[in-house]
């Protein structure tokens, strides 16, 4: 642990209240920096989600397809700390099924939390991270955190993988823009394996109520056995990525795609 | 300094000079032990006086000095967690059309079966590592392996293939139950001091330089540094679960089309 590494940046993260949100903003916050996270969740469910990291980190209860939200978010992070340096948009869920039972409120509706979600933090935190990127070595970072699933396709997976796929582009797109534009601002997509979260477990509980297993544990046993590293990956492990991406180290780091999976997508 | 290295042995190959050089500078500052190979002795000399680590004369293509380099640190130091597989070159390099032969094998000997003796050295120090199989191989690779030059085709032909090494290493020690990663990554131009001399011996130098700046939608080289502090955080326990990867530092060169 580098302590201080990010001293003196303003973090926001959405969906920050579990799984690899939640890491990330305990990772940067460990990092020096000021973290806020957004969720759905309750002012007092996310105290009680946010745990130790409670006292320590800003709340915003936000929902990332809402632009009234997103406007609210911004006003929130500018009022309190006057700069943006770090945007992790984090915020997603997943979807399973055969492509010919996919409902379109459903695939619009991952469409909306992934992609919709990645789109509108980027466009309403841009202005006042190409102000505060300035401040910084490195300039300001937005890492968006795609998925593997955004790099190959998988089998009653498509609308999932869809949309991280969008994620993947749609980071390299706005990297050129920056760049070419002179703005000091970043952008990188991490692409998580399997992760030991909460997304994970619920979506593998709900193969088992399919009947593709048994018990969860079957299919992390499945999982493990199709990863050359053969094991899952925790939270903080993705975390440390983003808070790379996030930092001075990755000056030069834009456009970037940073793979976290165990080699499963090198095989 | 920092401690994210502490207690960390590692091997820079091309340790000389370049993102080399400045890798050793890095590691050492993150708190690793370091060794270094190359073939210029007086440039080995002063970077270990300044840095404190330690230079075997070696170049990576020399297949029967692999054993001492091993051993070198091994009796040292008994351990070995971190590789940079760095070394490489583009001397004789031309288009498919032009390139003689020995310029081809001549840079396959140092850009692929160089890179692969390392990888093969570094997993079996590794293997042996008192506390069990586990480390960090990084294999230097370039943006060139995605976008190849036309002018350079072993060079470009060697990078594409060392990232498939990685990930073949990478699978292997995976299927082996070792705790060793292997990853590529691949920078875009770097202003090592190759690049300069270049640039300064040129008729034309500020042509030149925004020739090569001008690469990157950020209109500038990478640094030394920047190349370095992604190979500290390769080979150190924050990349944990990362492996088989192929990361990409090039300034957005290759992210895309720059538009006009």
């Amino acid at each position: 642990m580098s302590a201080g590494r990010l001293a003196g940046r303003v973090a926001f993260v959405t969906g920050g209240l579990r799984g690899i949100g939640h890491a990330a903003a305990a990772r940067m916050l460990d990092e020096g920096a000021t973290v806020i996270v957004s969720d759905l969740d309750s002012e007092s469910d996310a105290h009680d989600l946010l745990g130790d990291l409670a006292d320590r980190v800003g709340y915003v209860q936000a929902n990332v397809t809402d632009e009234g939200d997103w406007a609210r978010a911004l006003d929130h992070v500018q009022q309190a700390h006057g700069a943006c340096h770090i945007l992790v948009n984090n915020a997603g869920i997943d979807l399973t099924g055969t492509v010919e039972t996919l409902e379109l409120e459903d695939w619009r509706r991952i469409m909306a939390i992934n992609v919709d979600g990645v789109f509108m933090g980027t466009k309403r935190f841009v202005p006042l991270m190409a102000e505060s990127g300035s401040e910084v070595e490195g300039g300001a970072s937005i890492v968006n955190v795609s998925s593997i699933m955004g790099l190959v396709g998988y089998a009653e997976v498509s609308a999932y993988n869809a949309s991280k796929g969008a994620v993947r582009l749609f980071t390299k797109g706005i990297a050129i823009e920056f760049a070419t534009k002179g703005m000091p601002i970043r952008a990188n997509s991490v692409h998580p394996g399997f992760v030991e979260t909460p997304l994970l477990k619920a979506g593998f509980q709900r193969w088992v109520d399919k009947g593709v297993a048994e018990k969860p544990q079957d299919l992390v046993d499945a999982m493990n056995a199709a990863t050359p590293m053969g094991r899952l990956a925790q939270p903080r492990e993705i975390a440390a990525g983003i808070a790379f991406l996030a930092g001075p180290d990755a000056s030069y780091m834009t456009g970037s795609e940073m793979v976290i999976d165990g080699g499963w997508t090198a095989q | 300094m920092t401690e994210r290295l502490a207690g960390k042995v590692a091997l820079v190959t091309g340790g000389t000079s370049g993102i080399g050089a400045g890798t050793v500078a890095r590691l050492r500052n993150d708190g690793a032990q370091v060794f270094f190979t190359g073939r210029n002795e007086d440039a080995g000399r002063e970077i270990a006086g300044q840095t404190g680590a330690t230079f075997i004369r070696h170049e990576v293509s020399d297949v029967d000095g692999w054993a001492d380099v091993i051993a070198q640190i091994r009796d040292a130091l008994g351990r070995l967690d971190i590789a940079f597989a760095n070394a490489g070159m583009e001397r004789g390099d031309g288009s498919v059309e032009d390139i003689s032969l020995d310029g081809w094998n001549g840079i396959l000997a140092v850009n692929q079966t160089g890179v692969m003796l390392t990888v093969q050295h570094a997993i079996r120090a590794m293997r042996d590592n008192p506390d069990g199989p586990t480390g960090s191989i990084i294999i230097n690779s370039s943006m060139n392996a995605n976008r190849a030059m036309g002018n350079f085709v072993a060079y470009s032909v060697t990078k594409a293939a060392v990232v498939a090494l990685a990930k073949s290493a990478a699978i292997h020690c995976g299927n082996q139950g070792y705790k060793i990663r292997v990853n590529a990554i691949l920078p875009g131009v770097v202003e090592t001091a190759l690049i300069s001399n270049l640039i300064a011996s040129n008729e034309n130098p500020d042509a030149m330089r925004a020739g090569y700046a001008g690469m990157s939608p950020l209109k500038r080289m990478g640094e030394v540094e920047e190349i370095a502090a992604l190979v500290s955080f390769l080979g150190s326990d924050e990349a944990a679960f990362i492996s088989g990867a192929d990361l990409t530092i090039d300034g957005a060169s290759t992210a895309g089309m720059m538009g006009l």
